[in-house]
C-alpha cells in the first residue's frame, strides 16, 4: 500500500513542479520518489499483508513491483534531454509514467478482480496518452489510436470474462474463486468456462501474445522510443505478473481446461513472433516482434504449473527487461545521431564506440539466450519447467524458434562489428552510461549467479 | 583442488587483463598461456595414472537448481587438458608475425575460449559442461567472423547456428536426464547410475550424438566445416581443428558412452557407418581440392572419422587409439595450418598449382613441413602411426570390411598429402615463390617444437598410453557392466 501511495504522491508533486516550471527538479524528485517506493518494497518483504481484502502484498507482488520500479527508474534516467527536445510540458511525461507504474503495482498485487481492472485501466489510459504524446507526429497519433482501440476492445473481453466468473461464483475475490473451483469440481457452472477464455483473451491482448498481437509492431514503432521501451519491458512484466497471479493461483484447479488453448497461443506466438522478426529491416520493429516471441517463452511457465512458475517468470522477465532497456537505450543514441533506426545505421558502431557496442552485444546475446547471460537462465528455466511433464515436442519446437532468433539478434551484432559504416562517435550522456552499466552488470550477474533471485518467491 | 580452480580461472584472468592491455596483449596472453602450460605440466606430474578422478573441485553454484561447480581430472581429461594448454601457447606464438587489428580483443578471446575449453574437459556436472561448451563457441565465432577472410559473416553464421542447434538439443537431453535423476542434480556419477530403458537411451543418444557429431564433424553434419576453416584467420582454424573438434570426441567418450550404452550399442553401426562414409567421402574430395587449406580441412574430416569409428567400436584398442590420435591430430593439424599460414603470409595464396619449388628457397620450412606431413600420413616412427594403428585394430574387431575401408584413409591420406607436398614444396621455383624467405624467429621455434613433439611421441608413446589406460579401461568396464544390467 505504501508503495502505491508513494508513487502516486510523487506523481502529483512532479505535476505541480511542472506547473511552476521547475523542469530541472523533475528528475531528482522522481528518482527520490521511486527509491523511497523501492525502500518500502524491501521493508514489506515477507509480511504478506492483505489490504482491505483488495490487494495482497506477498513476495510475488513485491518482487514484481521491485522489478517494475527498477526498470522504470532506469528508463527515467534515459529521459535526459529526450523529452526536452520534444515538448515543453515534460512534467506530464513524468506524471503519466508514474501513474502507469502505480497501476502496474496494483496489477501485480491484486487479490480482487476489481483491482485488476482498476490497475489495468490506470496503466492503460496513461499509456494511451503517452503513445500519442507527440501530437503533431503522424505515427505517434496512429500508434495512440490503434493502441486505444485495441486496448478498449481487449478490456471489453476482460470485463466480460470477469462478469461471467462473477456470475458463476458470486465473488471477485481470487481465494473465493479458487475455493469455488476446489469445492465444486463436478458442478462448475457452464458460464465459468467462457469467462476463463474471455479473460485469457483479454490478458493476451495486453501482453501481446499471438494471435492478439497485431497492435504491437505499429504501436511500438509509432510511439516515442522511450515510451516503447517502457511498454515493451516494464508494462509487459506487469502484464505477465497479472496473468500469472490469476491463472497460477485462482484458476489453477481448472488447468486441464485452459492449458490446451494456451498451448496453441504459445506455439502461435513463438512462431509468428520469430518468423516475422526475421524479415524486419528496422531494428525497432524487430525488437517489437521479438517481444512477441518472448511473450511466448514466458507463457511456458503456465503450461506446466509448478511451485517455481512465479520465480521462473521473474527471472525471465527481468532478464528480458534489462536486455531490452540496453537495446532501446543504444537505439535512442544511434537514432539521435543517424536519424533512422534501420539495421544499417548500426554499421561500424563497434569501431568508434566499443563499450556501447559491447553492451548491445551482451544484450543481444542475452535476448538470444546464450549461456553466462541472464537470458539463458530464463530460457533454461522455461524449458525445464515444460520438460517436467516431458512435453518434449513443445521444447523441440521452442528450440527451433530459438535458432531462428539467433539470426535476427546476430544481425545487429554483425552490423556493429563486422560491417563498415560511417564510424560516427555517439554522444553518450552520463546517465546513459549508468543505465548501460547497471543493466549489463545485472544481466551478467543473473547469468552467472541467478541464485540471488531464484528463491525470492 | 586449488590447482584445478587455478587452471580454469587463470586464462579467464588473462583474458580480462589482455582485454585492457592494448598493444601489449600479445605479451600478456603469451605469459598467461605459458603459465597455464606450466601449471598443467605440474598437475600432470602429480597425476597418478589410475582410474580415479583427481584434483576434484565441488562447490555449490546454483544450489536450488541442483547445479554444482564440480570438476575433476582423470586420465582422459588429463590428456585433452594437456593438449589444450600445449596448443594454446603454440597458437599464440604462431600469431607473432601477424599484425591483427584490435589485438587486445583477439588475444582476450583466445584466452576466454581456453577457459571454456578447460571447463568442458574437466566438468563433472552436466550443466557446467554445457556452459563450457557454449562459452568456447562464442569467442571462436567472434574470432572467425571478425578477423576472417572473404564471406566470413555468412559462413560463420552458418557455423554458429549449426553448432548451437546441436547443443540446444543436447541441453534438452541434459534436462531430461536431470529430471530422471531422483537426486535432481547434474552429477555425472548420478547420470551414470541412471537406469533408462532402451527407447529412452535411443533418443538421448541422438540428442547428444548430433551435438557431438556436428562439432567433430562426422558426415553428414560436416557441411559447415570446410568453409569455416577456409574463411577463418589462421589462428582461428588452428583453434577449431586442433582443440575445438576434440570437444565432440571428448563428449562422446565422457558423456555419451557411459550414460546411454544401450543406445550406443543399438546405433553404433550407424555411427561407425557414418564415420566410415565420412572417411571415404572426405578423402575423395580432398583429392580434388585446389586450395591447400581446404585440402587439409577435408583430410581432417577423414582423420576424425577414423577416431569416431574407433570409439564406437567400444573396445580398449579403439578407445586408446582415439586418445593418442586426439593429441597427435591436434599437434599435426596445427602444424599443417601453421605452415600454410606461413606460405600464405609470404605469397598471399594457398592455391596448390600456383605454388612450387619452395623447398629450394626455404629448406628449413621444407624439412619441418615434411615431418608434419609424414606425421599426418601416419608413417611409423611419427606420432600419427601409433594412434591410427590402434584405431584400425579397434575397428577390425567390429568387422574386417569396416577396417579395410577405414584403412584406406591411410593410403588415400598418404597420396593426397604427399602430392600436395610435392606440388607446393618441390618442383620448379616460379616467379611467385622465388622471393620466398625461410622461416625465422618465432616461426622457427614453433615449427621445431611441433616437429620434436611429432618425433618424440612417435618413438616413445608409452607415457601417453599409460596416462589414459586405466581410465579407459574403467570406462569400458562401466559401459559393459551397464549393458549387461539393461538386458
Amino acid at each position: 500500500m505504501n508503495i502505491i501511495i508513494t508513487i502516486s504522491i510523487t506523481a502529483f508533486i512532479v505535476l505541480y513542479a511542472g506547473l511552476f516550471k521547475a523542469n530541472k527538479a523533475l528528475l531528482p524528485l522522481t528518482v527520490v520518489g521511486l527509491l523511497t517506493a523501492l525502500g518500502f518494497t524491501f521493508c514489506a518483504w515477507g509480511d504478506n499483508t492483505v489490504h482491505f481484502g483488495m490487494m495482497q502484498t506477498d513476495n510475488f507482488a513485491l518482487a514484481f513491483s521491485g522489478v517494475c520500479i527498477v526498470g522504470t527508474l532506469l528508463i527515467f534516467l534515459l529521459t535526459q534531454n529526450y523529452f526536452h527536445a520534444k515538448s515543453d510540458n515534460i512534467a506530464e511525461y513524468y506524471t503519466l509514467i508514474l501513474f502507469a507504474l502505480a497501476g502496474m503495482v496494483m496489477m501485480v498485487s491484486y487479490k480482487n478482480m476489481a483491482m485488476l481492472f482498476v490497475g489495468l485501466e490506470i496503466m492503460s489510459v496513461s499509456l494511451y496518452i503517452l503513445a500519442g504524446i507527440r501530437k503533431k507526429d503522424f505515427a505517434s497519433n496512429e500508434a495512440s489510436l490503434k493502441y486505444f482501440l485495441m486496448g478498449a476492445f481487449s478490456t471489453g473481453f476482460l470485463l466480460f470474462g470477469i462478469t461471467l466468473i462473477y456470475g458463476a461464483t458470486g465473488s471477485f475475490d481470487l481465494d473465493k474463486i479458487q475455493a469455488y473451483l476446489v469445492n465444486n469440481t463436478t458442478a462448475i457452472s457452464p458460464i465459468f468456462y467462457p469467462g476463463v477464455i474471455l479473460m485469457m483473451i483479454g490478458l493476451c491482448f495486453k501482453i501481446g501474445a499471438a494471435p492478439f498481437h497485431f497492435w504491437t509492431p505499429d504501436v511500438y514503432e509509432g510511439a516515442p522510443s522511450l515510451i516503447t521501451t517502457f511498454m515493451s519491458t516494464v508494462v509487459k512484466t506487469a502484464g505477465f505478473a497479472a496473468f500469472l497471479r490469476l491463472f497460477e493461483g485462482a484458476l489453477a484447479p481448472l488447468h486441464e481446461f485452459w492449458v490446451m488453448p494456451l498451448t496453441v497461443i504459445v506455439c502461435l506466438t513463438l512462431f509468428i513472433g520469430n518468423v516475422t522478426a526475421l524479415f524486419q529491416k528496422n531494428f525497432k520493429r524487430m525488437l517489437a516482434y521479438s517481444s512477441v516471441s518472448h511473450a511466448g517463452y514466458l507463457l511456458f511457465s503456465l503450461i506446466v504449473l509448478t511451485k517455481n512458475s512465479g520465480s521462473n517468470v521473474l527471472v525471465y522477465a527481468s532478464a528480458y527487461t534489462f536486455a531490452s532497456i540496453i537495446a532501446f537505450a543504444v537505439l535512442i543514441l544511434v537514432k539521435q545521431k543517424t536519424g533512422n533506426d534501420s539495421f544499417e545505421s548500426f554499421n561500424g558502431l563497434g569501431k568508434k564506440n566499443p563499450l556501447v557496442a559491447l553492451s548491445l552485444t551482451i544484450a543481444m546475446l542475452s535476448l538470444a539466450g546464450i549461456p553466462l547471460t541472464a537470458g539463458f537462465i530464463g530460457k533454461y528455466l522455461m524449458f525445464l519447467n515444460v520438460m517436467t511433464e516431458y512435453k518434449t515436442l513443445l521444447v523441440a519446437f521452442a528450440i527451433l524458434n530459438a535458432l531462428v532468433g539467433f539470426y535476427y539478434y546476430f544481425r545487429v551484432i554483425v552490423a556493429m562489428w563486422f560491417k563498415d559504416g560511417a564510424e560516427t562517435t555517439l554522444a553518450t550522456p552520463v546517465q546513459y552510461k549508468v543505465v548501460l552499466l547497471v543493466s549489463v552488470v545485472i544481466t551478467l550477474i543473473l547469468g552467472v549467479y541467478p541464485a540471488i533471485i531464484l528463491n525470492l518467491i | 583442488m586449488e590447482q584445478l580452480l587455478l587452471l580454469i580461472f587463470l586464462p579467464l584472468v588473462g583474458a580480462v587483463i589482455a582485454a585492457f592491455a592494448g598493444k601489449s596483449a600479445k605479451i600478456v596472453s603469451t605469459v598467461f598461456s605459458v603459465a597455464s602450460l606450466g601449471l598443467t605440466l605440474f598437475i600432470a606430474c602429480n597425476f597418478i595414472p589410475d582410474a580415479s578422478t583427481q584434483f576434484e573441485v565441488n562447490l555449490p553454484w546454483i544450489a536450488n537448481l541442483g547445479i554444482n561447480f564440480h570438476a575433476g581430472i582423470d586420465g582422459i581429461s588429463m590428456l585433452v587438458v594437456l593438449l589444450t594448454n600445449l596448443l594454446i601457447p603454440i597458437i599464440i606464438l604462431s600469431s607473432y608475425k601477424h599484425d591483427y587489428k584490435n589485438p587486445a580483443a583477439f588475444y582476450a578471446l583466445i584466452l576466454f575460449m581456453q577457459a571454456g575449453l578447460l571447463l568442458v574437459f574437466t566438468a563433472l556436472d552436466a550443466f557446467l559442461f554445457y556452459i563450457g561448451w557454449e562459452a568456447a563457441l562464442i569467442p571462436i565465432y567472434f574470432i572467425c567472423a571478425f578477423w576472417g577472410g572473404k564471406d566470413r559473416v555468412r559462413i560463420n553464421m552458418k557455423f554458429f547456428v549449426y553448432t548451437i542447434a546441436g547443443s540446444l538439443f543436447m541441453l534438452m537431453g541434459i534436462i531430461y536426464l536431470y529430471l530422471q535423476n531422483p537426486a535432481h542434480n547434474f552429477e555425472i556419477s548420478a547420470f551414470y547410475a541412471l537406469n533408462l530403458d532402451v527407447a529412452q537411451q535411443g533418443w538421448i543418444f541422438w540428442a547428444f550424438f548430433i551435438a557431438f557429431a556436428i562439432k567433430m564433424p562426422v558426415f553428414p553434419f560436416h557441411t559447415w566445416q570446410p568453409d569455416t576453416y577456409t574463411a577463418a584467420p589462421a589462428q582461428g582454424t588452428m583453434l577449431l581443428s586442433g582443440i575445438m573438434l576434440k570437444m565432440g570426441i571428448y563428449g562422446v567418450i565422457r558423456w555419451l558412452l557411459p550414460i546411454v550404452p544401450a543406445g550406443v550399442q543399438d546405433w553404433s553401426c550407424v555411427a561407425i557407418g557414418l564415420s566410415i562414409i565420412g572417411i571415404v567421402y572426405a578423402s575423395l574430395i580432398a583429392f580434388t581440392q585446389k586450395d591447400a587449406k581446404r585440402l587439409v580441412a577435408y583430410s581432417s574430416i577423414g582423420h576424425v572419422g577414423l577416431i569416431s569409428a574407433g570409439i564406437f567400436a567400444l573396445n580398449q584398442q579403439g578407445m586408446q587409439g582415439a586418445m593418442v590420435q586426439m593429441l597427435s591430430h591436434g599437434i599435426n593439424v596445427v602444424g599443417l595450418f601453421f605452415v600454410l599460414d606461413i606460405i600464405f603470409s609470404r605469397v598471399k595464396t594457398n592455391k596448390i598449382e600456383e605454388l612450387g619449388g619452395i623447398a629450394k628457397v626455404a629448406p628449413q620450412l621444407a624439412i619441418a613441413f615434411l615431418i608434419i606431413v609424414l606425421g599426418t600420413v601416419a608413417l611409423p616412427g611419427t606420432n600419427g602411426f601409433i594412434g591410427e594403428f590402434l584405431l584400425l585394430m579397434g575397428v577390425y574387431n567390429v568387422g574386417i570390411w569396416a577396417a579395410a575401408i577405414a584403412g584406406l584413409t591411410i593410403i588415400f591420406g598418404a597420396v593426397y598429402m604427399l602430392r600436395m607436398y610435392q606440388n607446393v614444396m618441390l618442383g620448379k621455383t616460379n616467379e611467385l615463390t622465388i622471393t620466398f624467405s625461410d622461416i625465422q624467429g618465432s616461426e622457427k621455434f614453433v615449427l621445431y617444437l611441433i616437429c620434436a613433439l611429432i618425433i618424440v611421441l612417435g618413438v616413445y608413446p608409452k607415457p601417453l598410453l599409460h596416462l589414459t589406460e586405466a581410465s579407459v579401461q574403467h570406462l569400458l568396464e562401466q559401459v559393459n557392466q551397464k549393458l549387461t544390467s539393461v538386458k
